[in-house]
Order: C-alpha cells, then sequence, then structure tokens
C-alpha cells in the first residue's frame, strides 16, 4: 500500500497561560495510504482535531506549537517546516477540509456559486465564465438539485445538508489528493448524515482520493472507514484495519468506546461505561436485558391534549406570518415511565418541552397534571407546579450560572421554593444531591468550569432532583456528551428513575439512545406526531414510512460484508 | 445528616482569576500604581494633608519654575519684591508699560484707581474688625519665615498671582479626579438600570428606551451639556458631575441592553426560570454578574472621559466656580499666560492630566483583558 501522507512522531503542545503548556498530541504516527479512508476516533480532547489542523498548519500561532522532531511528510516534503506561502499552495489544492459546522464555514454575504468559484480562481487559475461552468458541475456532483438555479443563492436560503454539499463541493473542487473531514455529519440530522456519508464514501472511489475522516462516532466510521485510529488524550490507542478494529479490538479503551454506545439489539440493565473497561476484568457485565414498555393499566401523571403552539413573525407593515411549531400533540404519561421523543432539528419536540415547563406559552390544547390545566393556570398557581416538572437542558456548559459555585446552584431552587427550613439544612440536602448524582463533596464550593461536560450535566439533574420533581424534562441531555460520559448519565437517569420512580419525557434526535431509555416512543416531523407506540414494538415494526425513514438512516457500525 | 464537611477554601471565581492575570500584567500594574498614587494624593489633598495653603501667594507673580532660575525681568517688576503687603495683590502697576494708543485714557483711569487704591488699605487699619486677625496672622507669618519675601523661583513656577503651580495642580486634582469618578459611577449606573430594563424586559420597555437612547444621542454633545447646564442654573463641582452623569449613560445603556438581549435566552437563565425565579432574580442575581466585568470596564473608560470633559467644560467656562481650582481652569488661566511666555501652569495641568489619563486607560485595556469571559 503505498503512503500518501505520514505523521512521524508529532507533538504539539498548547500553551495555556504564561507558565503553564499542554500536551495536546504526544507523540503520534499516522500514515495515510492513497486512495482509501482513514478514520481518527477519539473523545473530546484526544487530539484528533488538532493532527488534523497540524497537517494543514492551521494550528493557532499564538498558543500551539508544534515540538521540534516531528514531522509531516508528503510528496517528500515536510510540511511542518514549509513556509505559510508553500504550504497555502498545498492547502486546497492537494489537501483541503470540510468542517463540522456548514453554517458557519460557509460567508453568509456572498453567494455560493462566488464562493466556489473563488477557490477554482485562485487554485485552478480559471476565467470567471470558466469558474461558473465548472461550480455547476460540481454542485451537480455534490447531489444538489437544480444547480444552475442554485449557484446564484445565498448559504441562508440552503438546508443544513446542502450546505454541507456546498462545503464539499469547495473541498473537492480542485481535485485534493487528501480530504480531511472533520466531524463533518455531527451537526446534522441523522437522515441528511446518512446522505452526506454516502457523498462522501462515492467522492473517495470515483476521485480516487484518501480521506482523514475524524469523528467520536465509531458507528458512523464502521459505514466508510479503511482503516481506524483510536485516540484518547493525545496518544493512540490503537489503529489498523476497520475489520481488525471492530472485530478483535485489542485496546481495552477501544473495547469500551464499541460497547459503552446504546444498541439497537440489546438493552442491558445498565450501560458499561469507560472505567469497567479500564480497570481490567471489566467483561463480567450485567447483561441482563432490561424490559420496556407500557400496559394500560399503567397510571398517567400527564395528559397532553391537543397541544398547539404558534411563533408569528413581521410580515411587511402590519402583516404577520404564522408558524405552526407543535400542531394538536397528544399524549399521556405514565407515572415512573419514560417516554421518547424523537424527530430531526425543526420538528418542535423540543417546543413541545419547553411549553409544557411554560417557558413558552402554548396557543392551544391543555395539559393535565393530575387532572389539573398546568397551561391555564396563573403564575402564582402554576409556582407550585412548577417545582414538580423539571427540565434538564442540552448543553451543560450554558445551563449553568458560571459565576455561581456549585452550592449555590443546588441551594437556589431549594431557597425558591422553601424547601429545607434552614441555610444549614438546605446545605444538608445540596450535599445529599451531590452524592445521588456522584460527584465529590468538594463539588459543593467549585464552580461550573471546573468540571467536565459529563459532571456539569450531572450538577444540572442534581439541581432538578433538590425539587423532587414527578416529571423530569430531558431536552437533548447526553447528546453534547461524549460516548463515554453518555453512558454514565443514562446510567444515572435509569438509577433514579428506579430509586423515585420518575417520569422522563426524553427528547432526543439520537434514536439508538431513546431505543434504550425509553418504555414508549413518539415519532415527531414537522410539528406533528407521526406515530407512538412501545419502543421495541417502533423500532421492530415502524409503521409509518417517515419513521422507518428514520429508522433506516441509524449507522449500523461494522457489520460483516458490508 | 451525618456528612462530615470538609472545610474546603472556595475555588477562585472569576474575579481573582482576573486579579490573578491582572497581576502578571506588568503594565497593569504599574498603571494602576500610577492611579492608585493620583487616588491618594487626592485623598490626602482632600482631608488637607497637602497642598492646604494652595491658594498662598508665595512667589513672584509668574516666578519661573526653579531649574529655569530666576527671571531676569523679575526685581524690575514693580511690586514683586520687598513689597511688605503680600494681600495687596492686585496691583495696578502690573500693566506693562507699552506704547497705547489709548494711554492717556488709561493714564486717567489708572490716575483714579490708583488714587483710591493705595488709600484704601491705610483707612482699612483702623476700621476693619478683622485687623486684629490680620494682624496675628502676619505676625504668625513673620515667626514662622522671618524674611517672608515672596519666592524668585517655585519648584514648578507660579501662577499670575504667585500662588505655587505645583500644589495647585495637586489640588486641582481633587477636583478633576472627584468629578471623573462621581459623573462615571452616576453615568454608568444609570446606563447599566435602563439597558438591563429594556434589555430584559424587552416589547414596549426595550422601545420606549430606545427612543429615549435615540433622542438623546441626536443632540449635539455640547449643546446637551449646556441645555442641562442651563436647567440646573449653578455652577459647582456637584453641577458638573451630574451635566456628565445625566449625558453620558447612553453608551452603558447600548451595551448593557445587547448584553441582557442575549443573555436573557441562555440556557442557564431558562433554567433558573424553570426553577422558578422571579424576574428581579434573574435580572440582577443570575445575569448581572455575567455582565459586570463589561460595567466594570465601562465605568473605568468613563472615569478617563469624564476627567477630559471636565477640563473641556472648565476650559469653556461652563466648569467649576472661579474659588475652585481644577484642572481645566488651570488649562482655561494658561491660555492667557502662554502668548506671555509663561508655559509653566499649561505644563503641569496638562502633564498631570496626560500621565493619570494615559495610565487608567492602559488599567483599563488592561482590565478588560483579564475580564475576558473566556470561561474554562
Amino acid at each position: 500500500m503505498e503512503t500518501l501522507l505520514s505523521v512521524r512522531k508529532l507533538r504539539v503542545n498548547f500553551r495555556l497561560d504564561k507558565q503553564t503548556t499542554f500536551e495536546a498530541v504526544k507523540g503520534i504516527s499516522v500514515d495515510i495510504p492513497r486512495n482509501a479512508t482513514v478514520a481518527l476516533v477519539g473523545e473530546s480532547g484526544s487530539g484528533k482535531s488538532v493532527t488534523s489542523l497540524s497537517i494543514l498548519g492551521l494550528l493557532p500561532k499564538e498558543n500551539a506549537t508544534i515540538l521540534p522532531g516531528s514531522e509531516i511528510l508528503y510528496g517528500g516534503r515536510n510540511l511542518v517546516a514549509l513556509d505559510a506561502l508553500e504550504l497555502r499552495k498545498l492547502r486546497g489544492a492537494d489537501i483541503s477540509m470540510i468542517f463540522q459546522e456548514p453554517m458557519t464555514s460557509l460567508n453568509p454575504v456572498f453567494t455560493v456559486g462566488f464562493q466556489l468559484g473563488e477557490v477554482l480562481r485562485l487554485h485552478m487559475g480559471l476565467s470567471p465564465g470558466g469558474a461558473r461552468k465548472r461550480a455547476v458541475a460540481l454542485l451537480e456532483e455534490v447531489g444538489i438539485p437544480d444547480p444552475k438555479f442554485k449557484i446564484n443563492a445565498y448559504p441562508s436560503q440552503l438546508s443544513g445538508g446542502q450546505q454541507q454539499r456546498v462545503m464539499i463541493a469547495m473541498a473537492i473542487a480542485c481535485e485534493p489528493k487528501l480530504l480531511i473531514a472533520d466531524e463533518p455529519t455531527t451537526a446534522l440530522d441523522v437522515t441528511i448524515q446518512k446522505q452526506i456519508l454516502e457523498l462522501i464514501a462515492e467522492l473517495q472511489r470515483r476521485h480516487q482520493m484518501s480521506v482523514l475522516f475524524i469523528t467520536h462516532d465509531l458507528a458512523v466510521v464502521g459505514e466508510i472507514a479503511d482503516y481506524v485510529v483510536v485516540m484518547r488524550n493525545g496518544e493512540i490507542r490503537e489503529q489498523g484495519p476497520a475489520k481488525a478494529v471492530f472485530e478483535n479490538p485489542q485496546d481495552a479503551y477501544t473495547q469500551a468506546l464499541l460497547q459503552c454506545r446504546p444498541r439497537l439489539d440489546r438493552r442491558p440493565m445498565r450501560l458499561p461505561v469507560i472505567e469497567d473497561f479500564m480497570n481490567g476484568g471489566g467483561r463480567a457485565m450485567n447483561l441482563t436485558e432490561r424490559s420496556r414498555g407500557v400496559a394500560a393499566s399503567d397510571p398517567i401523571i400527564l395528559d397532553v391534549r391537543h397541544l398547539g403552539k404558534n411563533f408569528y413573525s413581521r410580515d411587511g407593515l402590519f402583516g404577520q406570518r404564522k408558524f405552526e411549531a407543535v400542531k394538536n400533540v397528544s399524549f399521556k404519561l405514565p407515572k415512573g415511565k419514560t417516554l421518547g421523543l424523537v424527530g430531526e432539528s425543526g420538528s418542535g419536540k423540543t417546543t413541545v418541552g419547553l411549553t409544557l415547563m411554560r417557558l413558552h406559552e402554548a396557543s392551544s390544547g391543555e395539559a393535565l397534571f393530575e387532572g389539573r390545566d398546568i397551561l391555564s393556570m396563573t403564575p402564582r398557581e402554576f409556582m407550585g407546579y412548577k417545582r414538580r416538572i423539571q427540565i434538564i437542558f442540552q448543553n451543560p456548559y450554558a445551563s449553568l450560572n458560571p459565576r455561581m459555585i456549585v452550592g449555590q446552584i443546588l441551594t437556589e431552587p431549594m431557597l425558591i421554593h422553601g424547601i429545607g427550613a434552614s441555610a444549614q439544612e438546605r446545605t444538608d440536602l445540596a450535599f445529599e444531591m451531590l452524592d445521588k448524582v456522584g460527584l465529590p463533596e468538594v463539588s459543593f464550593y467549585k464552580y461550573p468550569h471546573e468540571f467536565s461536560g459529563g459532571q456539569r450535566q450531572r450538577i444540572a439533574i442534581a439541581r432538578c432532583l433538590a425539587l423532587k420533581p414527578d416529571i423530569l424534562i430531558c431536552d437533548e441531555s447526553v447528546s453534547a456528551l461524549d460516548v463515554s460520559v453518555q453512558a454514565q448519565v443514562l446510567n444515572l437517569l435509569q438509577d433514579l428513575q428506579d430509586e423515585f420512580h420518575l417520569s422522563y419525557i426524553f427528547i432526543s434526535h439520537d434514536l439508538a439512545v431513546v431505543k434504550y431509555i425509553s418504555d414508549q416512543v413518539m415519532v415527531m416531523n414537522q410539528g406533528e406526531i407521526i406515530e407512538i407506540a412501545d419502543s421495541d414494538e417502533i423500532y421492530r415494526h415502524p409503521r409509518e414510512p417517515y419513521t422507518r425513514k428514520l429508522l433506516s438512516a441509524i449507522p449500523r457500525g461494522w457489520h460483516r460484508g458490508r | 445528616m451525618p456528612f462530615d464537611r470538609p472545610q474546603h477554601a472556595v475555588s477562585p471565581g472569576l474575579w481573582a482569576l482576573a486579579w490573578r492575570r491582572l497581576r502578571s500584567d506588568r503594565v497593569a500594574m504599574v498603571s494602576l500604581a500610577i492611579v492608585l498614587f493620583f487616588i491618594g494624593q487626592m485623598i490626602l489633598s482632600a482631608t488637607g494633608l497637602i497642598a492646604k495653603d494652595w491658594s498662598r501667594e508665595v512667589g513672584v507673580n509668574y516666578a519661573p519654575p526653579s531649574f529655569l532660575g530666576p527671571d531676569e525681568a523679575a526685581p524690575a517688576a514693580p511690586g514683586a519684591t520687598g513689597v511688605p503687603e503680600p494681600s495687596a495683590s492686585d496691583k495696578p502697576t502690573e500693566i506693562p508699560e507699552i506704547k497705547d494708543p489709548l494711554a492717556d485714557a488709561l493714564a486717567a483711569i489708572r490716575g483714579q484707581g490708583g488714587a483710591a487704591k493705595p488709600a484704601a488699605p491705610e483707612e482699612g487699619k483702623t476700621v476693619d474688625p478683622l485687623a486684629d486677625i490680620m494682624a496675628e496672622i502676619k505676625s504668625e507669618e513673620k515667626a514662622a519665615a522671618p524674611a517672608e519675601q515672596r519666592r524668585a523661583t517655585l519648584p514648578f513656577g507660579a501662577d499670575k498671582w504667585g500662588r505655587d503651580v505645583l500644589k495647585k495642580v495637586i489640588k486641582g486634582s481633587e477636583t478633576s479626579i472627584f468629578v471623573g469618578l462621581a459623573a462615571a459611577v452616576v453615568a454608568t449606573f444609570l446606563g447599566t438600570l435602563f439597558g438591563a430594563v429594556a434589555g430584559y424586559y424587552g416589547k414596549w420597555l426595550d422601545d420606549f428606551f430606545n427612543w429615549f437612547y435615540s433622542v438623546f444621542t441626536a443632540i449635539p454633545y455640547l449643546l446637551l451639556i449646556l441645555a442641562v447646564a442651563a436647567v440646573l442654573q449653578q455652577k459647582g463641582t456637584m453641577t458638573i458631575v451630574l451635566i456628565l452623569g445625566l449625558t453620558g449613560w447612553t453608551g452603558t445603556f447600548r451595551l448593557i441592553r445587547g448584553e441582557y438581549l442575549k443573555h436573557k435566552g441562555r440556557e442557564y437563565v431558562q433554567a433558573a426560570d424553570a426553577i422558578g425565579a422571579s424576574n428581579a432574580r434573574r435580572m440582577f442575581v443570575h445575569i448581572f454578574p455575567n455582565v459586570s466585568h463589561i460595567v466594570l470596564v465601562q465605568l473605568s473608560i468613563y472615569t478617563v472621559a469624564f476627567i477630559k470633559s471636565e477640563v473641556i467644560l472648565s476650559f469653556l467656562g461652563f466648569g467649576v466656580p472661579v474659588d475652585v481650582v481644577s484642572w481645566g481652569s488651570m488649562l482655561n488661566e494658561a491660555q492667557n499666560e502662554l502668548i506671555l511666555g509663561k508655559w509653566w501652569q499649561l505644563a503641569a495641568a496638562g502633564t498631570y492630566m496626560a500621565v493619570l489619563v494615559t495610565a487608567f486607560s492602559l488599567f483599563t485595556d488592561a482590565l478588560r483583558d483579564a475580564l475576558d469571559p473566556k470561561l474554562k
């Protein structure tokens, strides 16, 4: 196998402040063969993106240094030693890159055609007319419908998937030999993700390029990679052909990554976590299956009837345009069970959650909580119920006030709702909550920024628990977390449900996670309910075509003879 | 509950971290030292420990700075030396003899003045009710400085009446810095309050404050200041504080309003709503600490701007009353002196202001860097 680019003993240091530095990449060596897809897999902080940025020389100059002794060999030259001008010639022409967020990677004030044409004019020296013709061809190649018309569109006029296709078109415009894809599908819905993955695989074959595919999701890797490199904390844990890594992983961490992710075909009592593997002997896991489902006799705690939510935007001078985010949604939430709410972005699933919390005002419908409609209550009346229905947000980095210590965060809701007679009692309760979510007591005195994402989500859960709610709405609560941390938080949520008989409304775009945690699954599309059924039932025998389409888009991971 | 709580120190928060960053910034620390020196000087002079006797006429008129040596023309200047009565400062003879087309008329006027004035102290001595006190003061002065003579040079020169420029500039800093700080507090407070209310509640309150803001900023700045000055109808330090404070809040308003708009949609504020926190609690307990660094930076930017504004106002004659000295009033006097080549008052006030403003600005810059909310 001929090698296209090889990284040798790459070490990258980041300067944190004047004294301390952090070694993000600790001497890794990777070979990228010609005409193959190499997947670089790792969780956040593993150094995978730093590695890809150092290939292109795009590391921030102010605080990142590639240490001497590092080599990135391409075409007989060491890219680390090249000057800025020569690197720029390589970028885009020989090596190009697509980023995670297509929405922010395209310049919003120029048309798609202009931005594509710019690449062609600069690198290929095409005339404006020639560049335009080539741009239309490129857009057609990446599967944009009606490219002659879309070339004059601004990025905001395209959907997220189409924007990512445009980014890919720009990346392959100069027939690069190496395409670096940094989490290109993470920000996209599953159905779009599947299309983009297929597109990248097809382009790779057709243009015989090499692809360096960076992702945190092993399931995605299994679909397209020829070689897999698993990274953790700046080191390579394991690398080899995809078949070997997936079927016979040698490293404990790789094994853990493969096992932590909830699977569609199994549902253990608890998900395995990294520690089970890293401390060795993690094989003896409880593999008893948990049975899920809702029986007709289950008591109902929340009965939502014909819920609707409209948003209005100004149209013209006096007009208003109505947007129906949620239309006529009705469901029942049984006590002590989990209702999974799935759908693509814009399906209205988050709006349902926020409306039930009265963070948005409902436009129509009612939500009966123990027989009383919480949506029509006065704010004063609702105050008593507010305590009993709580929400955990998606982003644990944003949902905690950065200026409060954890102790303040935990005692504040108790203070507001008069839980605990004295400050001392509330403090004791807060310590109890920290213990419940598995955080050490010293956490009480720390600020949120001192915790990792998973720990912060635990703090957010502890804050809700402090109010002893009956219903917990989890709005994409594990979506922003790493695979291994996701497993821990899901286990925690499950333990709490077992202990306190909480009812969950679990909102997520991740169908595997929803399958694992839910008793009942509700599929939404464009504000409407498509299908509600027991989770095993819906995954085994989806009735509606939309559900089937959604389920077929789930990355299956590695499977023999793909 | 059987929790044995470890006595753990609270982790360093944003302010502690910012202070740590600030401390490693050499420019910031030097600027801070200068600013603190000025503030200390201001406090000392306000409590009367230094520059208390700034208005005493200790030198000859326009006594040059010591490093220049005495003015050769000084002995010739009538009434400069050897005059036993320092209080008689407004000598008509101060007017230099030049060939003036109006010389005759002037001579006539001077003749009247000259006739009236010298007589006054002679007669006054017998009837003046303060004569005893005056005598006492004079004798004290003589005891303290037996050779009570107006000095030919002073460390940094003297003004028109022979007052020590150095003491004057220290006394002046008292007014200028106080006006700067107090007006900045007023303006930042107003801007923050309006901005928070407008940004947080939105809707008609936001519209109202935006209209108010637009109207305010549409009026030319100096015109607005003059309008407020005309309404307040009196000269004084507090008047200037009010003028600057009431007209200067607009910048902070815009910034804080934007911050509140941004923050009220943040998840941590929604989370506070979810746990039942009231509007006021969300506004001031949750959001305010997250924008307080901006308020602090605004405060220091305003202080610099208002110190300069006070100087400009006093220079234009809308500033402090005549019996109060400020850097602005000194610069105002200096414009006449400069024609005579007496540059030291201008230099002293100008240097003092430049040093403080530069140090304060550099410190503000460093503060902004240190408080940059790049939360880990």
